[in-house]
């Protein structure tokens, strides 16, 4: 029967399909293509370094690429900012050549991908902005207050404690409306981090993490979904990257540091509580889990800010290739830093560069270190 | 394939049209299977957070990530009643407008007119969802809740302060995503019934709007039911639109005010920065779900339809 034949066809091509399909991996299909490998012969040919992860360095790292392909045109670094989580996802299966994470590979993550290797590339500021009509930026706030808020305890602007922290500014009476990310970001890991280091009352209720089960408010998807909620809605208070707030001119509080002062969140004060927690920063080979400089030391040091981080293999298996993603990342904590400031990132302290040169001399093909000495 | 009668059975078995047959054959099989590989891979990709939280699952109101703590409940809850809320303003305004285009309006207008409405269902729903963030939660916040709260405020359901993003703000947004489908088909429906349908009914002196009551809307009753329940089918998986004007916030309230969070909103938040496996695992489930949901209400809206058919005698699916 010819019929029969058809059925039979059509049912083998189906069972094929099925087949094809099901033997993928079974984790999340990674969008980036593998590159080609290069013969290491051909040097001029243009190689191409395929990275993905954070969105928070992203501007950054579109300006190290252009910048780097002036110098060395034959390597172009393209980056997709897919968030941390898919980053992380998609170094661990290797189809890309680095990652970016705004937090450190949590225990669990960074023993599934062995040999990995975590580098500061800059450092991300979270502010706690606010809507508060006839009042500028320079609400002075502690840790134990912000927690309050966010855990829906302290309820109205004027409650004594906010008011006890700024003598001479008149709160009205009005009910707090909190804006908190909805979307999974290193924005809310920064400052659930922060919150838990401050707040036991917190760390024992929400905890810390990309997203966490916030007891009150309303989400915003991403910075502008925050920025948007506290826009439209006076007497509201949010959290969002410093270099956000900075260019869309929304007012933020001066945060009470581990020092006992109120500081901005400048660049300066930044970089000063990341110079602050270098003696408490791991090899660059080890886990960085427990990893935070969020409330770090030093009397003008903001209290809550991280670490953004390249992820890339200690041991690399393409020879060429390796040795341009080392000489990259060399060039990124160095003359890369330059363009920090201008995009509003905070620049990394010399400490954290040195850390950097010492874990970057850790990258190698068969026990071949690609940058020397 | 069968339905060929010319068919080739018997000649050179490389024929075109055998060719054709197989090839036709092979790209709607493709459908079939890539449906189901979708269920399978859901069912199996879920399997942890299925083992980890067995039915619980669908009754537990906690969504904690830090603690790995999953319940979908509350995305059930927002889903459904976001799309009810929708199609509780989406059906009366999209059937207004499918009588007035195939009954009322002049024929000159009907062309153009339709085709504006269809060309909304076209607009990306991420602009639709910065129009609702800009425009349409500020004006709800502003002069819609604020009425319904002090004449309806006795209600549970207005009861509460309003921030602009909320049930309310998502039900009306999707409302307005789904009345360009629901009264297109609705619309095309009516046209289909026969005229003399009509014609009886005004010969036995019906008014215009009853014989669009008696003659019309019983005969496309099946019509216009599948037509809903295609704009319901839209509204439980529209996710970019409803995600940024709902509030994100997986809490079961009673109020329309209270903000509230959706299972495709929790998916597209939190899928890229998850990454423990119990995590995806758990969002992976949500998927599973809505897929499960979505089937039951496309066929039990089948059954309904196949049920009313037969009553009726008539009308079209």
């Amino acid at each position: 029967m010819n019929r029969l034949k058809i059925i039979l066809i059509l049912i083998l091509a189906g069972v094929l399909l099925a087949g094809c399909v099901s033997k993928q991996p079974s984790e999340v299909q990674p969008t980036v293509q593998p590159t080609a490998t290069v013969q290491p012969t051909k040097a001029p040919e243009t190689v191409t370094l395929n990275g993905a992860g954070a969105t928070f360095p992203y501007p950054l790292i579109s300006k190290w690429s252009s910048e780097y392909n002036k110098i060395k045109t034959n390597i172009q670094i393209n980056y997709q900012s897919v968030g941390s989580g898919a980053g992380i996802k998609q170094i661990t299966a290797r189809t890309v050549d680095f990652g970016a994470s705004d937090a450190p590979l949590t225990e669990q993550e960074y023993a599934n991908v062995s040999g990995i290797l975590q580098i500061p590339e800059s450092i991300g500021a979270v502010v706690v902005a606010y809507n508060l009509p006839g009042i500028q930026k320079g609400v002075k706030l502690s840790g134990d207050v912000i927690a309050d808020i966010f855990l829906g305890k302290i309820t109205k602007w004027n409650d004594p404690k906010i008011v006890s922290l700024n003598p001479g500014i008149q709160f009205p009476a009005k009910d707090i409306i909190v804006a908190h990310r909805s979307d999974g970001s290193g924005t809310t890991f920064v400052f659930s981090d922060y919150l838990s280091a401050v707040s036991s009352d917190w760390k024992s209720k929400v905890g810390k993490g990309k997203s966490v089960n916030w007891p009150v408010g309303l989400g915003g998807k991403g910075n502008e979904g925050v920025a948007g909620l506290l826009n439209q809605n006076p007497y509201s208070i949010g959290y969002i990257e410093l270099a956000y707030a900075k260019l869309q001119n929304i007012s933020y509080a001066y945060i009470k540091n581990k020092a006992g002062k109120f500081i901005e969140p400048t660049l300066e004060t930044t970089a000063n509580a990341a110079a602050g927690a270098v003696s408490i920063l791991p090899a660059g080979d080890v886990s960085w889990a427990s990893v935070s400089i969020v409330d770090a030391q030093g009397d003008n040091s903001y209290p809550i800010s991280s670490f953004t981080y390249l992820l890339v293999y200690k041991n690399q298996v393409d020879q060429t290739k390796g040795k341009m993603l080392a000489e990259f990342i060399w060039w990124a904590v160095h003359d890369g830093q330059k363009y920090s400031s201008d995009l509003l990132y905070v620049p990394l302290p010399d400490e954290v560069v040195s850390l950097n040169e010492r874990t970057i001399k850790l990258m190698n093909y068969n026990g071949q270190p690609f940058i020397q000495g | 394939m069968n339905k060929i009668k010319y068919s080739i059975f018997g000649r050179s078995k490389l024929s075109g049209d055998f060719i054709f047959e197989a090839l036709v054959g092979l790209f709607a099989l493709g459908v079939i299977v890539l449906a189901f590989l979708l269920f399978r891979e859901l069912f199996i990709e879920s399997q942890l957070s299925r083992n980890t939280f067995g039915l619980g699952f669908l009754t537990t109101s906690t969504w904690n990530p830090v603690n790995e703590v999953f319940g979908a409940l509350p995305f059930i809850f927002g889903t459904i009643v976001s799309s009810f809320l929708a199609l509780l303003i989406a059906v009366p305004f999209s059937l207004g407008i499918a009588i007035f285009l195939s009954e009322l309006a002049p024929e000159k207008l009907r062309t153009p007119l339709s085709f504006i409405i269809e060309l909304l269902a076209a607009v990306p729903s991420v602009i639709i969802g910065l129009w609702g963030i800009f425009i349409l939660a500020p004006f709800i916040r502003d002069y819609l809740a604020p009425p319904l709260s002090t004449y309806l405020g006795f209600l549970p359901l207005f009861q509460g302060p309003m921030y602009g993003l909320s049930m309310l703000t998502g039900g009306v947004i999707l409302a307005i995503m789904i009345i360009p489908i629901t009264s297109s088909i609705s619309r095309e429906v009516i046209m289909t019934v026969p005229t003399h349908q009509r014609e009886a009914a005004l010969a036995l002196g019906a008014t215009g709007w009853e014989t669009t009551r008696i003659a019309v809307l019983p005969y496309a009753r099946s019509g216009i039911f599948g037509a809903v329940i295609l704009g319901f089918g839209r509204a439980i998986g529209e996710t970019m639109a409803v995600t940024m004007v709902i509030g994100n916030s997986p809490r079961i309230s009673a109020s329309l005010f209270s903000p509230s969070y959706t299972m495709a909103s929790v998916i597209a938040n939190e899928f890229t920065e998850a990454t423990s496996k119990l995590y995806i695992s758990s969002l992976i489930e949500i998927g599973f779900l809505l897929l499960v949901i979505s089937f039951i209400i496309n066929i039990a809206a089948r059954i309904l339809v196949w049920k009313l058919l037969k009553v009726e005698g008539g009308g079209v699916t």
